[in-house]
């Protein structure tokens, strides 16, 4: 059974719908860490409201889920844990350490929105990053790689781009590339 | 039970049966995640092997009985796999003393190379 995903803006909202067995998980495992990069999201919500068991296996697929995404760049939140589920994982024994969770799809919104809010809608292109903060080693020159001086595609967005470049970046630090690791 | 598939459709059918027998909801979660737990043991570590569950009365009280056994390569050092954070598949090292603490009682019994069985009870409050 195929978990949707939906691209909300710079976020996937991954919606589980049924009970899943391992090979589904792993599947929604690769498939959310491959669009990451397709879609450059910034956030992934994994929704499993409708989830009636959350075995060890389940916990840890999410929380493969939440560091291998993180490793790409985009942070994950686990929403939607009902009560006698979370009663149960404590039983368990299970922990979804390091794991950003959220009571529902409202509240991992909000909480995406805020962590991702400065950075702006889209990952910075190559070309945006040219400038500040760069060494000048690597200052672009000319016969430099032509993405860099003529971008294959923009920026869907202009309004974070500006917010982006209004922000003075601190000494020795790339500000399109600076982020806050969990 | 043979694979993934397996442990979703018993786990499915425990929660059936507990609810039958009157388990609030929050029991059926754990009963299911109990019985998730060994379904899955089984496909991990033998292979196959079978999931029986029954209800079970004892002096006024009625209770789910949750029977795992499989003919795998068995439990050498039992008091070993009941120990928090043990585990020899790579997995989360809580298979075995996570199912006793979501149930009433737990029973195991494994002879190396012949198989495990593994019995756990839950009675309704």
């Amino acid at each position: 059974m195929d978990v949707p995903v939906l691209k909300q803006g710079p976020f996937l909202i991954a919606t589980i719908q049924a009970a899943l067995n391992d090979a589904d998980l792993n599947k929604l495992r690769r498939s959310l860490v491959e669009q990451v990069g397709r879609h450059r999201s910034r956030g992934v919500i994994v929704d499993v409201t409708s989830l009636d068991v959350l075995d060890s296996f389940a916990a840890r697929t999410l929380r493969d889920i939440a560091h291998m995404t993180g490793f790409r760049g985009a942070e994950t939140v686990i929403v939607g844990i009902h009560p006698d589920l979370a009663f149960a994982m404590v039983q368990l024994g299970l922990t979804l350490e390091g794991v950003a969770t959220a009571l529902d799809l409202e509240e991992g919104l909000a909480y995406l929105n805020e962590r991702t809010r400065r950075l702006g809608a889209t990952r910075p292109l190559p070309s945006t990053r040219a400038g500040a903060g760069r060494p000048a080693s690597v200052a672009p020159r000319p016969g430099w790689p032509l993405a860099v001086t003529r971008p294959p595609f923009v920026l869907p967005r202009e309004e974070p781009r500006e917010r982006r470049r209004a922000k003075p970046a601190p000494e020795g630090a790339d500000p399109e590339t600076r982020r806050d690791l969990p | 039970m043979r694979s993934d598939a397996d442990v979703v459709i018993a786990r499915q059918r425990g929660r059936e049966i507990a609810s039958l027998l009157g388990f609030s909801a929050s029991d059926l979660a754990l009963i299911a995640t109990a019985i998730s737990e060994l379904a899955r043991n089984i496909v991990l570590y033998a292979g196959s092997g079978e999931i029986e569950i029954g209800h079970v009365e004892q002096m006024e009280r009625r209770g789910i009985e949750i029977v795992a056994r499989d003919q795998g390569p068995g439990i050498r050092n039992i008091p070993q796999a009941m120990r928090d954070g043990f585990s020899t598949s790579g997995g989360l090292g809580l298979g075995l003393p996570g199912v006793k603490r979501l149930m009433d009682e737990f029973e195991i019994e494994s002879r190396p190379g012949r198989g495990t069985t593994v019995t756990v009870r839950r009675w309704t409050r």
